[in-house]
């Protein structure tokens, strides 16, 4: 498998960049500001935090988008690194350190290591067999995890308080909402640079042909790496968030389940679409509460409704909008 | 010591053919097909529900097999012209997506049948019970030797198969180039659906053998599927005789290293070995998996370079 | 497509959000997908005849029960969390089947003063040092078993025994707890993988070992599993089984089938058991789902029972929730077991029983009762505990 076959229909990603417009940036920004403010005139509590949520697997998933999408690196062990951070900020919290400012960078560090070692020696690998590289990896993780008493094992490690920011007081949803929101447009600012970037355009470039970037002098093996090695970061900074927003960690968020999801959110969204990991991720999670608040056997109804949307939609929901695709880079 | 072994031998050799049934079939779907099926764990969870449903109403173990078998290679062939096919000319995403749903799908649709309470087979009493292997050192249930010897079986029957049919050849043939294939006149659709059913049916085959040995239950489907996907990835995808290397490979490390992780690590006197050595045991199969990658980057034998 | 499903659900809400004041709410949450589904079926299974049976009120209040399915996965059961306290607003909680669970989402329940009622998950955490004023639970306190098994085991004057459990803090546990009184000889302590489906090479090392018993703690599809290798292993007289209930109810002997005859396993329940709520449960239960109770639906069935007189006590009155603590703590509610009462962590003090899987007359196979183990077994944390 290490030549795609000869069938040009079967591109896995939407060719370029896919860079939106800042306009869309704009509105986007807008909508998910005045999101929480509507939710709380309307008493609907609730929906901040699922919003928090939303924008958290959206970090997440936008994160293996880069992989994925930009890359052409199909992970299916990002869960691995999304635990990482996880971990990483509940350790943090059990040591007494709750600074958002250390904890939040320690997460992305620690995941970004973790990728970048990892990730040297899956990269030598390609298609299939990535994948299952990948997920060989997040397995040793997921067992240690469960194994190890001093990460609580099966338990996992709770957070007795969120983590401080100075001037701001994150036990509050709304506050944390637009914490969450802050740091998720800084990250999504610093993607937009990158992937439009000399870097970005030569990892999609790579993507698309290897052999011929190496062959004009390109350190393809490097572009890979950093490329994975940030979007591990990335995830794990989610993770930090995550670990946050649901007061603690356990083992479940570095099940091979957990890189499926985030797997499944980037594919629905549109992988290779810059907005492909928010958009997938707020409509499976929206689809997942709104059916299972109604139904049992929610599982049936999404597992129809997803099968529907890649039949519709094979290169995600974002192939519908008019987010075109940039050109061939 | 010995018997102990060789007992964990045959037990190595008993998981490894079962994964087999599962990996050959998942290794023809993606070699031949190049479709990324997470669904196959599934077919092996409907093969057991169904084994489970006849023998609860007929109470015959052989009829509840075979029948599962003929049913679930329907289903397959059915699920092949109806979905699958379409799936193929989609990308490897899209493939993983709705293979994903089609797992979600699967799941909830048997619970919704048979309820979320495990169902059991038993045995008849024929294959029940123990025989002495090594005098009264090695008392082996023989239900597990004849699962053995059918997974011998059919791994032989594959080999003819692929190597010395008509049929093989087309295999070959469409796992080394299918466009290539199609275009010397191998009728190619035709063939799918008969991958599609054969996968299917041997996936029924080791839900069914294994029913007697494991919880019938939902869920049963995504707990064999990593093993399996860790055998045809170690052998090389699209390579039945790496399918046949990886499943050995795996179920020996599986059942050996766990005898050796404990074994060894009391050996030194280490306090608290046992929870040691089950969590380096549990990690064996990925290490594995890990180790065969970084040397061999496209498996123990790719099917095509 | 976000906002517009969101905004949707908000008003529909809004407009069925609107409830009485004589009315209680609660919210169920239970593992009903995945490998664990069958024992939260049997929890709310248990809870919906206890509601039948109680008319649809708890304590003369009208009730309403919002089920939710936590898939076993700690993350959503958090979200399903943040449903119940902020958007359906339930007065108590309950269906939790599993302790990591348990753990992740209590803090927010006691946080929002909403009371929760334990039909089956019962971490130590909660009965020791973190005991809670919000949290009660009527099912055991997890090690309860396996220390009624180990105290069984001592008293049969067993020499040697093998005990095997998966690899996880829950499995530590429940070593510890047979070790807590059983004080023979421990040939060999095997820990598995989680979620291990093949267990011949434990089986070889358990043969090897010549023990006269194998304790076992494998929740789930493990002990499924297991039991059917073992019972093939021609083990099962030469090294009997002993096992918390959990790990041996009438799910287990379905899923195993008759090759489970001859294993030991302990429960503060029994299906025999002499008294009327028990007696009209364990009649009402087949005929309602066509199949056996286990102590899991025993456990619903009681949770429900514990809300209605509690309520009843309390007078009706949910926002007072000084007095319907009182009242939790207190009441003499009607139970499936017989007696039980509460210990100062909220844990229950009650009997423990020694069942047997045996054949019946009529040729179906299932826990039959043997013997009393333990009377009035208090949990070992509750020393630790300083209730608020």
């Amino acid at each position: 498998m290490s030549e795609p076959l000869p069938q040009p229909e079967k591109s896995a990603t939407p060719l370029g960049t896919g860079l939106p417009s800042p306009w869309a940036a704009l509105a986007i920004a807008i909508l998910l500001a005045a999101y929480p403010l509507v939710m709380n005139a309307l008493g609907q509590t609730f929906y901040i935090g699922l919003g928090s949520r939303v924008l958290i697997l959206a970090l997440a998933a936008s994160a293996l988008n880069l992989a994925l999408g930009y890359g052409g690196m199909v992970s299916l062990g990002h869960a691995a690194f999304l635990g990482a951070g996880a971990y990483t900020a509940a350790i943090l919290a059990g040591l007494g350190m709750n600074q958002a400012w250390v904890v939040l960078p320690s997460a992305f560090a620690a995941a970004a290591v973790l990728a970048g070692l990892t990730g040297a020696i899956s990269l030598r690998t390609r298609g299939v067999y990535f994948i299952m590289i990948t997920l060989a990896f997040a397995q040793l993780f997921y067992y240690l995890a469960v194994s190890l008493p001093s990460l609580g094992g099966d338990d996992g490690l709770p957070l007795t308080e969120r983590s401080k920011l100075p001037g701001l007081r994150l036990e509050n949803d709304l506050s944390f909402y637009y914490f969450v929101l802050g740091t998720a447009a800084l990250v999504f600012f610093l993607l937009y640079r990158l992937v439009s970037s000399r870097f970005g355009r030569a990892l999609v470039a790579t993507r698309e042909n290897e052999r011929r970037m190496a062959a004009i002098g390109y350190p393809v093996f490097r572009i890979k790496l950093l490329a994975y090695t940030l979007s591990g970061g990335i995830a794990g900074l989610a993770g930090g968030l995550l670990a946050n927003l649901s007061m603690g960690v356990t083992p479940h968020t570095l099940t091979w389940h957990q890189s499926g999801i985030l797997l499944v959110m980037t594919i629905l969204g549109g992988s290779g679409y810059f907005w492909g990991g928010l958009t997938g991720a707020a409509i499976f999670l929206v689809l997942e509460e709104t059916i299972s608040a109604y139904t049992e056997h929610w599982n049936l109804a999404l597992g129809l409704l997803l099968l529907f949307i890649v039949l519709a939609a094979p290169n995600g929901v974002m192939s519908f909008t008019g987010f075109r695709r940039g050109e061939k880079a | 010591m010995l018997p102990l072994i060789l007992e964990q031998t045959l037990n190595g050799l008993q998981y490894g053919l079962m994964l087999f049934l599962l990996a050959a079939g998942l290794t023809l779907v993606f070699g031949i097909m190049d479709l990324i099926n997470l669904a196959h764990g599934s077919l092996y969870m409907i093969g057991a529900f169904i084994a489970a449903a006849l023998f609860q109403q007929f109470q015959n173990f052989y009829l509840a097999v075979v029948l599962s078998i003929l049913l679930t290679a329907l289903l397959g062939a059915l699920l092949e012209r109806v979905l699958y096919r379409r799936l193929q000319t989609m990308s490897h995403l899209s493939q993983v997506l709705a293979t994903f749903a089609l797992i979600l799908v699967a799941n909830e649709s048997i619970k919704i049948a048979f309820g979320g309470q495990p169902l059991s087979i038993e045995l008849p009493a024929s294959l029940s019970g123990t025989v002495n292997l090594m005098g009264e050192d090695l008392q082996y249930p023989l239900y597990r030797l004849l699962i053995i010897a059918v997974g011998l079986a059919v791994a032989i029957g594959l080999y003819v198969l692929v190597n010395k049919t008509r049929m093989g050849m087309w295999l070959r043939a469409g796992t080394s180039d299918r466009v290539m294939a199609a275009t010397m006149g191998i009728r190619i659709q035709p063939l799918f659906t008969f991958i599609f059913a054969l996968g299917a049916g041997l996936c029924a085959l080791a839900g069914a053998l294994l029913g007697p040995l494991l919880a019938v239950s939902v869920g049963m489907g995504e707990a064999i599927l990593i093993p399996a996907f860790e055998v045809i990835v170690i052998g090389g995808i699209g390579s039945m005789r790496g399918a046949l290397v990886g499943a050995l490979l795996v179920g020996m490390i599986d059942s050996l290293g766990r005898l050796a992780m404990t074994g060894l690590l009391k050996s030194f006197a280490v306090s608290g070995a046992a929870t040691l050595g089950a969590t380096l045991a549990s990690m064996l199969v990925s290490l594995l998996m890990v180790a065969v990658l970084f040397f061999r980057p496209s498996g123990l034998f790719p099917a095509r370079d | 497509m976000f906002k517009k499903l969101t905004l949707a659900a908000c008003f529909s809400t809004l407009v069925t959000g609107a409830f009485a004041a004589d009315s209680v709410k609660v919210g169920m949450m239970t593992t009903l997908s995945g490998p664990g589904a069958s024992l939260g079926i049997d929890i709310r299974d248990g809870f919906n005849l206890a509601m039948k049976h109680l008319n649809k009120k708890l304590g003369g209040l009208a009730a309403e029960i919002i089920v939710a399915d936590d898939a076993q996965n700690p993350e959503t059961a958090k979200q399903i969390s943040e449903r119940f306290i902020k958007k359906d607003k339930v007065d108590i909680a309950t269906g939790i089947v599993f302790s990591n669970i348990m753990l992740a989402v209590g803090p927010a329940f006691f946080g929002a003063e909403t009371f929760y009622i334990s039909a089956n998950a019962g971490p130590s955490q909660y009965a020791g040092a973190q005991c809670n004023p919000w949290f009660f639970n009527v099912a055991w306190q997890n090690d309860n078993l396996h220390e009624a098994m180990g105290k069984y085991m001592q008293d049969k004057g067993i020499k040697k025994a093998v005990l095997l459990a998966p690899n996880y803090p829950g499995g530590n546990d429940a070593i510890s707890g047979v070790k807590l009184y059983y004080k023979g000889v421990v040939a060999e302590e095997i820990r598995t993988k989680m979620g291990q489906m093949d267990y011949a090479a434990e089986i070889a090392q358990i043969r090897a070992d010549n023990a006269e018993a194998l304790y076992i703690f494998l929740p789930g599809g493990m002990g499924v599993n297991f039991l059917k290798q073992y019972a093939q292993s021609g083990l099962m007289k030469k090294t009997p089984v002993f096992a918390p209930g959990f790990s041996a109810d009438e799910d287990t002997v379905r899923g195993v089938g008759p090759a489970m005859e001859g294993v030991y396993n302990t429960s503060h329940w029994y299906r025999e058991m002499e008294n009327p709520v028990n007696k009209k449960f364990v009649a009402d239960f087949q005929k309602e789902y066509g199949r056996l109770p286990t102590l899991f639906a025993s456990q619903g069935y009681d949770a429900a029972l514990l809300m209605d007189a509690a309520i009843k006590q309390a007078g009706g009155k949910l926002e007072n929730k000084a007095a319907l603590r009182k009242a939790l703590e207190t009441v003499k509610a009607p139970s499936t077991r017989g007696d039980y009462s509460f210990g100062p962590n909220h844990y229950p003090v009650q009997s423990y029983y020694l069942r047997e899987v045996v054949k019946n007359a009529d040729g179906t196979v299932g826990n039959k009762y043997v013997g009393k183990v333990a009377d009035r077994l208090v949990d070992a944390y509750v020393s630790q505990c300083k209730m608020q």
